[in-house]
């Protein structure tokens, strides 16, 4: 097979199977809250559990007509939609699902992953601006400052870990979490980076991803009572289709990379390492449903942070905490 | 010195709601689905108004008390003729039209506090929206047919 038939393969695989993840995360996100919400949720859709819902939903939106304002930057305004899902899929290039299971194993994994994950508000600023829109405006704006504020805090946890392991890529990252930690009775015994003192790094990860996927208590750039939509008020159809998937493909992609620095990846503390090809990318998932089910839970749970108290949150409180947090790891890494 | 519960741990409030959604998530939503599936009301549910025709004496009470004016009531006198030879022939009114608007009426119960004589009741039945809105004028055939979905009356209290 040429390169390209690879590589065409290879992207159509991707696509499958994150936008099928996308949309099992939407199906979560209605059934976990409607059931906190004392609800049963989608039931018909589908016959069973309305499982079809998000189906449904995606047809129903594929109908609609694809709307552009007449005063929209109309190229820009097009363009939003596929640099946000761009972003969400491109992170998956460097996830390891196992030890050979990999697209490309970058040396500088984590720093691209950070990169390309910050890249999908770049999309929310373009369709902001390009909407012609006062709300769209205001959400994009919104979101440009939720992300200064804290892509600083989201890297600073990484680069703790990144202290930890000692090197960038994704692969080693997990390799060194796999790594026996101390022998009890001559059973080895690892231990994800979440146990070896990351806790409070895996905590400013958490909340700064959160606020980087803009969703509650962070969803400033949306926020329905004030911005009616923020940056989607204009989108319709497709495209609007295309962001909504974007922000739950993101969301499977902030999950699994917090899985893969903090919580040991595809690997298992007793999985014997030759398995890990066939059972990594189920463990990986799992640690990521985890991780995606404990941000619905919070979603359906805390109400929204005002503008001044998010920032402060990130300058006041999350900054000086990661900066703390890779000294503690510094000396750590010195000492022990 | 007396545990003062103003002062609460830092972010209590956010574990709280945290285990009170988690909570809900394992609970049995109290959802009945509805054409399947038949909600049971109170027996004192406000669901429908039925008439009792033998006991409306036309007076006309309800009509003008109803703060919708939904009720629409016509009627006549005629003349009883003695029940015994060398009596005295009665008056009584006789019912026409007893309808009453259930797109207007705002269930109130008014109505059904006023009548002298007993003849409006509740009945729990809540079945019966209709495709026009015109057909949820209830003539008195349809108000007095709720009558048999009428509950008993409370027992009276002893004294």
């Amino acid at each position: 097979m040429s390169f390209w038939a690879t590589l065409g393969l290879q992207v159509v695989a991707v696509l499958a199977v994150m936008l099928g993840l996308a949309l099992v995360t939407i199906y979560a996100e209605l059934k976990i809250s409607a059931h906190m919400q004392s609800r049963i949720g989608p039931y018909y859709a589908g016959g069973r559990w309305g499982w079809a819902q998000p189906l449904a939903d995606g047809l129903k939106f594929l109908q609609k007509e694809d709307l552009v304002p007449r005063l929209a930057d109309s190229t820009v305004y097009r363009l939003a939609p596929y640099v946000v899902i761009v972003a969400a899929l491109a992170v998956w290039v460097v996830i390891p699902f196992g030890p050979s299971l990999v697209v490309r194993d970058l040396d500088l994994g984590a720093f691209y992953v950070l990169a390309v994950s910050s890249l999908s508000t770049l999309g929310v600023l373009m369709a902001g601006w390009a909407s012609a829109n006062k709300y769209s405006l205001i959400g994009g704006l919104r979101a440009a400052a939720q992300l200064i504020a804290y892509e600083l805090p989201l890297l600073l946890a990484v680069l703790a870990v990144v202290v930890q392991a000692g090197t960038m890529s994704l692969s080693e990252i997990v390799a060194v979490q796999a790594e026996p930690w101390f022998v009890v009775a001559g059973v080895p015994i690892s231990a994800p980076f979440i146990v070896k003192g990351q806790i409070i790094g895996f905590t400013i990860f958490m909340i700064a991803a959160i606020a980087e996927l803009s969703r509650i208590p962070f969803d400033m750039p949306i926020a329905e009572s004030e911005l009616t939509m923020g940056y989607l008020t204009e989108y319709s159809g497709i495209r609007f289709t295309m962001f909504f998937l974007g922000e739950y493909a993101s969301m499977v992609a902030m999950s699994a990379i917090a899985a893969t620095l903090y919580l040991g990846g595809y690997a298992l503390p007793g999985v014997p390492a030759a398995t890990l090809n066939v059972v990594g990318p189920f463990v990986l998932l799992g640690k990521v449903a985890l991780l995606v089910f404990l941000m619905i839970w919070f979603r359906w749970t805390w109400p929204r942070l005002r503008e001044d108290q998010l920032q402060a949150m990130a300058w006041r409180w999350l900054i000086p905490l990661g900066l703390l947090n890779i000294v503690l790891a510094g000396i750590f890494k010195v000492v022990l | 010195m007396a545990y003062d519960k103003s002062i609460r741990p830092p972010f209590a409030g956010l574990w709280k709601g945290m285990w009170a959604t988690l909570k809900a998530l394992f609970r049995r939503p109290p959802t009945v689905f509805y054409p399947e599936e038949k909600e049971i009301p109170v027996p004192r549910a406000r669901g429908v108004i039925s008439l009792d025709t033998e006991a409306c004496t036309v007076c006309m009470l309800c009509a003008r008390e109803c703060p919708d004016w939904c009720i629409y009531i016509e009627g006549h006198k005629e003349e009883v003729p003695p029940s015994k030879p060398g009596g005295r022939p009665r008056t009584r009114a006789k019912l026409d039209r007893f309808d009453i608007d259930f797109a207007l009426c705002m269930y109130c119960g008014i109505c059904v506090e006023v009548c002298p004589f007993d003849a409006l009741f509740w009945s729990p039945e809540y079945e019966y929206s209709e495709y026009s809105i015109a057909d949820l004028l209830h003539p008195v055939e349809r108000l007095t047919e709720w009558l048999d979905t009428v509950p008993e009356p409370p027992a009276l209290e002893s004294s």
